[in-house]
């Protein structure tokens, strides 16, 4: 079968590529674009590590078809820093110890921004189940779920 | 030995070198890169539980366009039974049967046969067009089947009692005289435990890209504990010399133990040997799940006898761990730890390594003292029960402390474990009143700790900057303890300090990132080197103001004269000296190589308290307090990181994760939906006490801290459970259907 052609918008920069019908999102990301900052953990949907934005809409990229990135927007966590100063959210990560291996950490971070978005003052209830789709084996969570919660109260106070 | 105290580096929450990288997507992992020709291999596996193969007819898979290489295990060096070749604690006999078949299939998933191709789609095509003709054998997974005497034996080789046996090793600690401690007794409780296999559950499927020129030069690309491990197994395994080999550590997707072996590495090279092409591998979840990993499942007796007044006289514990397809389950962790907290003048502790067919177990933080200290904190906790103890007196009534004589060997140098059980009792939380249907468990827990092999090069750059290399994959942030020290000892700010992993073929030998082993031992060999570049700088100061090099000190980043009388002398800073170095000796360096000694043991105890919902049986946890002597926190951040994390997934193993086998042989859950780890939802937040009783053979007073915090969980989880519903449970996992279960059940008789 012939590869199909995709016109999409990746962290804002509007490509193209080509893929196979059953190619996921991830796929696409990682072997057509380069962009590796998505992980597969688990290609069920169940990790999360492959969380990208598809029209701000938080998706796992390996339950998205390549080809339904067609004409709509997709972010992933290369797109978060901009012009080279990072988000926020990354900086408390770092600030606050919330990653150990760092392979969740990509999804994490692109799912926690997404939350925030929605939601710019989340309790810890409504973060551990808004996170409760991005799994990390090394952290227990709650340096994470400091992280976004402090996050959030600063990011308050700044749009004062 | 100096330890640093009074520091400006050390204890700091730094941000770790490779932070950045981290947080952006940019870290490559084993799966993240990409070589130009590069094609796909893939692993025909074994559907059968135990089976003869007959043949292999690889000849339709080789004809498939696409196909570049085929391999089977005639293509893998042989290590013939008779005789045992050991790297480290790995048999390299069994190691070449894990990674492919030989003569017979050993559990569902074993390699069969590989095959490398132009895409995965194809690889994977080509995998079913291989005929295999398998005589099927009868199997046992479970340890009661496997022992059993008329059970179909997985190595006839192997004898036990003269004859061959499933049971495939043995190990006994004994200390005084079991049967009169006992008579000594005024309460002896005797309970028989159950445990499930569990996975490591990293998130990061195994996965790796290789290529061989034409000249055998190999270039690997994985993600491992240990890129010299994976250096001399691939090495023992395929015949190339290790100096052929460059294993390149790529960040690790998390571990636990579960990477201190290769699984793909072997096969991948053997592919791109035969192919010409570089070949990349990458394991799905499912297989991940049916064949590495996981630790062992287990059956385990274990009988504690006290006095009235509360003194331990007797223990003795009986553990049969499932090795799965090969020998060398973790019995040394669970006959060897489980006791090491107490101070028990009688102890007879014995493990049984019991093949079966399913997959060869792996390493997992602490491998069997988890399995072990549940069984032993649970009786622990029914004695102090029957004596109206408090749990934690009667385990400071019985404490290890320095000069204790270990059943397992070792007399105790100043250890921390009572600092531990006094933390925990003076805590906020072990006085906190709790509710109804809630349930408040302690237990505590031992890990021995390693130190071995390190080797660092710290280099001065031309700008006044450091560089330091060390052979350690950085699993969970070791990097950022290396940058602390190093920046502590030359004086200087932490983020002018650069910490790499090297590869096989720029750094010194390097052991295995386990063990708990890599600040303690890295830390070693850093502080080593950095003494011998400060040496160096002082002499090269002393050189330039012509006078005694031991009349120059280091400080704040500089030499400065060391007094007065030394002479006057503006001070030379590292950037000073590294600008004269050309013309003032050439450049600045230092390599140190060791095999590090003195690395203590470490001891934990835990607070945990649950609800229970009876309706539902689900036992959720609501508060939970790890206590640790970690020696020293050299960053305290990634010190809490690693108990947090050890708690989680003994909250996992307690309450959740379990394999469960299918009627033919197969793991019916191998998926991260229905192997059900925790998820951010499942926990609360995750407290942390860190006891600082410094390790005074460490230069820092570091201890190994990763693999404790696993050890006391899941009898922590049960004594809470126990507390909040009145039923002891015996079997883990303690999930919702066996609690609702245990909830209907009469309650057992307590104590004898």
């Amino acid at each position: 079968m012939a590869k199909l052609h995709v016109s999409t918008t990746v962290n804002g920069e509007p490509l193209e590529f080509l893929c196979e019908p059953h190619d996921t999102m991830l796929d696409a990301l990682r072997n057509q674009l380069a962009l590796t900052g998505s992980k597969e953990g688990c290609a069920s949907g169940d990790c999360g590590a492959c969380s990208i934005t598809l029209d701000d809409r938080l998706v796992c990229s390996c339950l998205m078809l390549a080809a339904e990135a067609e004409g709509h927007e997709i972010r992933t966590i290369e797109g978060m820093a901009r012009g080279g100063r990072l988000h926020p959210l990354q900086e408390k990560f770092l600030e606050q110890a919330a990653l150990q291996c760092g392979i969740c950490t990509s999804g994490m971070l692109v799912a926690s921004e997404a939350l925030l978005a929605k939601n710019p003052d989340p309790s810890e209830e409504e973060v551990r189940f808004w996170l409760a789709g991005n799994l990390c084996r090394c952290t227990g969570y709650d340096k994470i779920v400091r992280a976004v919660l402090e996050t959030a109260t600063e990011m308050r106070e700044a749009a004062q | 030995m100096n330890i640093v105290v009074n520091n400006k580096w050390i204890g700091q929450r730094t941000i770790r070198p490779d932070g950045v990288d981290k947080v952006t997507g940019r870290a490559a992992f084993a799966a993240d890169t990409a070589m130009p020709g590069m094609i796909w291999g893939k692993v025909l596996r074994s559907p059968h539980p135990h089976a003869r193969i007959r043949s292999i007819d690889t000849s339709r898979a080789e004809a498939l366009p696409g196909v570049k290489a085929v391999v089977t295990s005639r293509d893998v060096v042989d290590f013939p039974l008779d005789k045992s070749v050991m790297l480290g604690i790995q048999d390299m006999r069994w190691m070449c049967r894990n990674v492919m078949a030989r003569d017979k299939a050993l559990f569902p998933g074993h390699p069969i046969a590989a095959v490398a191709a132009t895409t995965e789609a194809i690889a994977a095509k080509a995998c079913e067009l291989i005929e295999v003709d398998y005589e099927v054998l009868p199997w046992s997974i479970e340890i009661d089947d496997a022992i059993r005497p008329d059970a179909q034996i997985l190595h006839e080789s192997i004898t036990f009692q003269g004859k061959p046996s499933n049971i495939v090793g043995q190990l006994e600690h004994k200390k005084g005289d079991i049967e009169a401690g006992f008579k000594q007794a005024d309460v002896i409780i005797e309970r028989t435990f159950t445990t499930r296999p569990v996975h490591q559950g990293y998130i990061e499927p195994h996965a790796c890209l290789i290529s061989v020129a034409a000249d055998g030069k190999t270039t690997i690309w994985s993600s491992s504990q240990g890129q010299f491990m994976v250096r001399a197994m691939t090495a023992y395994l395929t015949g190339i010399p290790q100096s052929d080999i460059r294993a390149i550590p790529a960040e690790i997707g998390g571990g636990f133990g579960g990477k201190t072996i290769v699984y793909l590495e072997p096969l991948a090279t053997l592919l791109a040997k035969k192919s010409g092409r570089p070949v990349k591998m990458v394991m799905t979840r499912e297989e991940v799940m049916r064949a590495t990993g996981p630790t062992s499942g287990s059956k385990n007796t274990v009988k504690i006898g006290a006095r009235k007044d509360g003194t331990i006289v007797a223990a003795q514990g009986t553990f049969y761990l499932q090795a799965g397809a090969f020998p060398g389950s973790p019995i040394r962790g669970a006959a060897g730890c489980s006791f090491a907290p107490y101070d028990i003048a009688n102890v007879l502790s014995v493990g049984y390594d019991v093949c079966s067919n399913r997959s060869k177990v792996a390493a997992y933080r602490a491998p069997g003292a988890p399995i072990g200290a549940y069984a032993v904190e649970c009786v622990l906790d029914e004695v102090a029960e029957s004596l109206n103890m408090d749990p934690l007196d009667f385990r400071l009534k019985n404490a290890a402390k320095q000069g204790t004589k270990a059943a397992h060997g070792p007399v105790f140098p100043r250890i921390g474990y009572i600092e531990t059980l006094e933390a925990a009792k003076t805590a906020p939380h072990y006085s906190t009143p709790i509710g109804k249907l809630q349930g408040r468990g302690v237990a505590s827990g031992f890990w021995f700790n390693a130190g071995g092999e390190s080797s660092a090069q710290v280099n001065i750059t031309e700008d006044g900057n450091v560089v330091v290399t060390t052979g350690h994959p950085d699993i969970g942030g070791s990097r950022a303890g290396i940058a602390n020290i190093c920046a502590e000892l030359l004086g200087i700010d932490y983020r002018r300090v650069s910490v790499i992993i090297g590869d096989t073929q720029t750094v010194g030998f390097s052991n295995l990132t386990g063990g708990s082993r890599v600040l303690f031992a890295s830390a070693m060999v850093v502080t080593q080197a950095a003494e011998k570049v400060i040496n160096t700088l002082r002499e090269r100061a002393a050189k330039i103001w012509e006078i005694d090099p031991e009349a120059v000190k280091w400080e704040n980043g500089a030499a400065h004269p060391a007094s007065p009388n030394a002479g006057q002398f503006e001070p030379l800073t590292l950037e000073d000296l590294a600008e004269k170095a050309p013309m003032q000796g050439g450049p600045i360096g230092a390599g140190v190589q060791l095999n590090t000694q003195g690395a203590d043991g470490g001891f934990g105890t835990h607070i945990c308290d649950v609800e229970v919902d009876i309706e539902l049986g689900i036992a959720r946890v609501i508060r939970y307090t790890a206590v640790q002597d970690v020696g020293r926190a050299v960053h305290p951040g990634y010190v809490e990181g690693q108990l947090q994390g050890g708690v989680a997934q003994g909250i996992g193993w307690a309450l959740n994760e379990e394999y469960i086998y299918r009627s033919d042989g197969k793991v019916d859950n191998p998926g991260f939906l229905d192997y059900r780890m925790p998820v951010c939802s499942d926990l609360p937040m995750l407290d942390t006490i860190l006891v600082e009783v410094p390790n005074p053979k460490h230069p820092q007073g570091v201890k190994g801290v990763g693999e404790v915090p696993l050890v006391p969980v899941m009898a922590a989880v049960a004594n809470a459970i126990y507390r909040a519903t009145g039923k002891r449970f015996y079997a883990l996992p303690m999930s919702p259907p066996k609690v609702l279960e245990g909830l209907e059940q009469p309650i057992q008789q307590a104590a004898e």
